[in-house]
């Protein structure tokens, strides 16, 4: 007997608009001891659809159709203690966010363990020791410890293992993880999804995993359906949907995503338009609108989900007879980016160092210090693009804002365009300002929610003087937006009207108006679904190619760093430990951290380092390598003298002592 | 920890005279004569008489001297002698306010007995008739006049149903409890007298209950917010998916993270009901602080109300150590 049958499974949200229909019609099986992973944008419906396995919903949200039977037992039908009894014992959940899931006032202690006990699985002391030993096979270190601890003494990665020492406490035979790893750095994430591969195979757990990466999903599990719009659109083996997808839209999440080993300069393939009206969707099929390969039946009869091949399913009137969909155009290269070699780089840094103090610890306590950002040199010559990897904490965000001088530097020297900047004032930086432009990671965050679009376009033209009347600047904004791709009639919109790609899309117009120089783009992509993503890289691409831009660009994805720029610098504890020209750098990375951050990059078939632990705090430097307490070829040496940024190739420069030793 | 509370105790000192400071300066300031307020008009009219009234309460020197004046007596715990009253301010403040203290300490177990639970039924059965119950009872406990629902409560349940006692503190005819305290119903429990004990809090619950209305609706609608809030969170999603009982899930995961803003007003509204039981204290002529301090107030009577001031600014800061040392009882991130 399967462990859980979903058939035509149907939930609504009910709003004053009518019936948005989340989740439309899903039905799959998954069996003891198999692993399905259910891909998909934001709105989609996936998260919607575990909430409905597990009968988590809340108001106005509500199941309408359909049966979910778990080991023959019919969910949708239990009783509220029937659920009880069910729910994290027999099937359990684990959910996107750690650092808002676990209790922030309880000890971590009970939080592991009160289901054991309340479920009636163990008695409060066997309850203790069996929490310890969770959390130390989910590799949380000095679990007696953890335990006791209050869990924003965590950092998130560990408090994910924790979730999943929760989720698993009670022997579950279902456990649906809701994008357990999309909060963490890569690193922690494939530490995670080792985990969960090892419950499936030590324990047998069956899984539903749930992510937008389809990456993720192919390290954990042997199948995958693809949701769109409420509906799955295709379910087959996911090694199967990765090399030769059968609906379009699965074709298009697959090519959108930039790979470690994609050709060097291709644009992604993105999909313009959105998902269609939940509240009344069409009556063919509901990719038509957006489909590159659709036929006249598509927009007038809805597809059903039916075999394609043997063993996979498709919804699609193109392949339905077995066909597979074209490979994506290669695209045309971008043009080949030589930048000029230049005398005078447009940005120089030496030795930048910034440190935080915090607040004294008691009266007459020591200051404790961030060292944010420790000595790091970087050139970034006109037209170049240079990119910034790293895990959070390693400094990166902070050098975005070093560079463009939004904070000032503790100590070393920085130059634009050949002015030392270092100490300038706001005043004296005020002329220089329009010369850069920044983008940040939340579109929403960063746009004012009160101004329209043109006005939020037209404040920096005003600001610096650049227009002399309301009328002119409008000419203006309405060029910025034709530049981004956004329609000219959209002026009047307030942000909250716009999908997240299109509000980057503002925040890149709105950086662009004044013509900078350069662009500082600080995790420009990482909120942004992977087709919103690939418009948005495009766009940047094209910029860059039309008016000659120069970009920093700071990202923790290696893949849309290697695919967008010229050169990478690899942050670790706010130190350069690796630069070089993009595509060698991931072809051959040198230094061990680059070795297992690109390795640890969830693309199937990649051989896997997986990195213990976590970067080490940022309130006391190690001496010598800061590496070394994580480092597979770590020697006395390393303990001893911090090795230095040195050129070890032509334009390759490594901080190891023994750069190349460690390879994946 | 120590530390903090020794820092925290000292700046509240410093404070607390700040406050009567400040309370000087403004009754100096402002128009009016105790001295006129004291006296007749016939002795008011006569220059002389006036001149010597001022100079026996030492409202002929400079506003400085006074203040000093003042802070020497406080060192020796001397709150100086009231105008009004002739007798020692602290004396009065002593006989005062314990009538006070218990009528405002129970209306504040009222407040928080009634307001939190109430506050937690509402956010749990959202836009039901118990959420538009409490939204009621909220509303009408904070718009109703305070005279007016004293009468009102006098009128029904003394005058009209007979099932509450009337005004004052005890049965007009018994003699108060002896007692260290002055709070009655600790004085008579203490000595076994149960009839007393019985006497004392039936006159106690008219006047709490007005008293608390207004602070009931206030933590009513608080911990309402704070627990949808709450609720709303991942960790109680998380809960629920654990498969816990609904009790549980709500008072063991969301409730504790819902009391810091409820802690917080309800140690402001503490120190409200000590100080602002005013007109409760006159419709059910309760010997309190209140009262003294209205007729101190009329009768411009400067060291009863310098005391009197001193006594309520660090009541409140009393108040609000204990608050902030509660912030870090009930949620660790505040502990260091």
């Amino acid at each position: 007997m399967p462990v859980l049958e979903v058939e035509d499974l149907r939930t609504v949200f009910l709003t004053d608009a009518g019936a948005v229909r989340a989740v439309d019609g899903v039905s799959f099986t998954v069996g003891a001891g198999e692993t399905l992973g259910i891909v998909g944008e934001s709105g989609s419906g996936k998260s919607v659809t575990a909430l409905s396995l597990m009968r988590l919903l809340e108001e106005p949200a509500r199941i309408i159709g359909g049966t979910v039977r778990f080991q023959g037992r019919d969910v949708l039908a239990m009783s509220g203690e029937e659920l009880r009894n069910w729910r994290g014992d027999r099937a359990a959940m684990v959910f996107q966010d750690p650092m808002t899931g676990l209790n922030p006032v309880i000890r971590i202690l009970r939080q592991v363990t009160e289901h054991m006990v309340s479920h009636g699985r163990q008695t409060p002391a066997s309850a203790k020791l069996r929490a310890v030993d969770l959390l130390r096979r989910m590799g949380v270190a000095a679990p007696e410890r953890a335990a006791a601890s209050f869990p924003h003494q965590f950092s998130g990665g560990m408090r994910q293992r924790v979730m999943l020492a929760i989720g698993v406490a009670n022997d579950p035979v279902l456990l649906i993880a809701d994008e357990p790893t999309t909060a963490l750095d890569v690193t922690i994430q494939a530490q995670i999804l080792d985990l969960m591969r090892g419950l499936n195979r030590e324990f047998g757990t069956a899984i539903v995993l749930i992510s937008h990466d389809l990456g993720v999903i192919g390290t954990v599990c042997r199948r995958v359906a693809v949701m769109y719009a409420g509906e799955i659109v295709e379910e087959a083996e996911t090694a199967a949907v990765l090399t030769d997808p059968r609906h379009p839209y699965a074709w298009a999440l697959v090519n959108a995503v930039p790979r470690l080993d994609s050709p060097a300069g291709a644009r992604l393939v993105s999909i313009e338009g959105g998902p269609p009206n939940a509240l009344d969707p069409p009556p063919g099929c509901r990719f038509a609108a957006r489909c590159p390969f659709k036929i006249a039946r598509c927009e007038t009869d809805h597809p059903p989900l039916i075999e394609v091949a043997p063993g996979r399913r498709a919804r699609c009137w193109v392949t339905q007879d077995g066909r597979p969909l074209p490979p994506p155009p290669i695209a045309a290269q971008a043009a080949l980016r030589e930048p000029a070699p230049e005398e005078r780089p447009l940005l120089e840094a030496e030795n930048l160092v910034k440190h935080f103090p915090l607040g004294r610890l008691g009266f007459f306590g020591p200051v404790p210090v961030v060292h944010a950002v420790n000595g790091v040199d970087l050139r970034l010559r006109r037209g170049e693009a240079l990119g910034i990897v790293g895990e959070s904490g390693c400094g990166k965000s902070t050098l975005a804002r070093l560079v463009t001088r939004l904070h000032a530097p503790t100590s070393g020297t920085l130059r634009f365009d050949g002015q030392n900047i270092t100490n300038f004032s706001a005043a004296e930086m005020r002329p220089l300002r329009p010369r850069m432009g920044m983008v940040f990671q939340d579109p929403y965050a960063s746009l004012n929610p009160r101004m329209t679009v043109g006005e939020a376009l037209a404040e920096p033209l005003l600001a610096h003087g650049r227009v002399a009347t309301k009328a002119e600047a409008r000419g203006r904004v309405l060029d910025l937006m034709a530049t981004v791709g956004l329609k000219p009639e959209w002026a009047e919109r307030f942000p909250h009207e716009f999908s997240g790609g299109q509000r980057q899309r503002v925040s890149i117009a709105r950086s662009l108006a004044l013509e900078p120089d350069l662009l500082v783009a600080d995790e420009p992509v990482s909120a942004l679904d992977v087709n919103v993503q690939a418009q948005v890289l495009n766009l940047m691409l094209d910029l860059r190619a039309r008016l000659g831009l120069s970009y920093l660009f700071i990202a923790h994805d290696l893949a849309v760093v290697r695919a967008f720029c010229d050169r990478v610098a690899v942050m670790y504890l706010g130190r350069i430990v690796e630069e070089g020209p993009a595509l060698e750098l991931f072809a051959e990375p040198l230094h061990p951290y680059t070795v297992a951050l690109t390795s640890a990059v969830p693309e199937p078939g990649r051989e896997r380092v997986v990195l213990r632990g976590e970067p080490p705090s940022t309130l006391s430097l190690p001496n010598g390598c800061a590496f070394r307490a994580r480092c597979p070829v770590a020697r006395p040496v390393c303990a001893e003298a911090r090795p230095p940024l040195a050129e070890v190739a032509p334009g390759r420069r490594v901080a190891c002592h023994f750069p190349g030793s460690f390879q994946a | 920890m120590p530390r903090y509370i020794a820092t925290r105790l000292l700046s509240a000192i410093a404070m607390a005279l700040l406050a009567s400071l400040v309370v000087f300066l403004i009754s100096a300031l402002v128009p009016g004569d105790p001295v006129l307020a004291q006296m007749g008009d016939i002795a008011a009219s006569n220059p002389a008489t006036v001149l010597e009234w001022r100079a026996k309460w030492g409202l002929d020197l400079p506003l400085w001297e006074r203040y000093g004046i003042f802070l020497r007596g406080l060192v020796h715990g001397d709150l100086g002698i009231s105008i009004a009253t002739r007798r020692p301010v602290l004396d009065d403040i002593v006989q005062y306010a314990p009538a006070t203290v218990e009528l405002a300490t129970i209306a504040f177990l009222m407040a928080i007995g009634i307001g939190i639970p109430l506050g937690i039924a509402a956010a749990v059965w959202r836009d039901s008739w118990v959420d538009s119950a409490a939204r009621a009872i909220s509303l009408l406990g904070v718009s109703a006049p305070t005279f007016w629902l004293a009468f009102i409560m006098l009128a029904i349940f003394y005058g009209w149903l007979g099932w509450a006692p009337g005004p004052g503190r005890i049965d007009p005819i018994a003699f108060p409890p002896d007692g260290a305290t002055g709070l009655f119903l600790l004085d008579t429990a203490m000595a076994g007298d149960w009839e007393a004990w019985w006497d004392a809090a039936a006159h106690l619950v008219l006047p709490a209950t007005v008293l608390a209305a207004a602070t009931i609706g206030l933590i009513t609608r608080t911990t309402r917010a704070a627990m949808l809030d709450s609720l709303g969170q991942d960790y109680v999603r998380v809960a629920r998916a654990k498969g816990l009982r609904a009790r549980v899930v709500v008072l063991r995961h969301a409730l504790p993270n819902a009391l810091v803003p409820v802690v917080t007003l309800g140690g402001l509204a503490y120190a409200n009901l000590l100080a602002g039981a005013v007109m409760t204290e006159t419709v059910f002529s309760w010997p309190g602080l209140g009262r003294y301090t209205f007729r101190s107030a009329a009768a411009l009577d400067f060291p009863a109300i310098m005391g009197i001031t001193l006594v309520v600014s660090a009541t409140y800061l009393m108040v609000n150590l204990l608050v902030d040392l509660s912030y870090a009882a009930l949620d660790p991130r505040v502990r260091r």
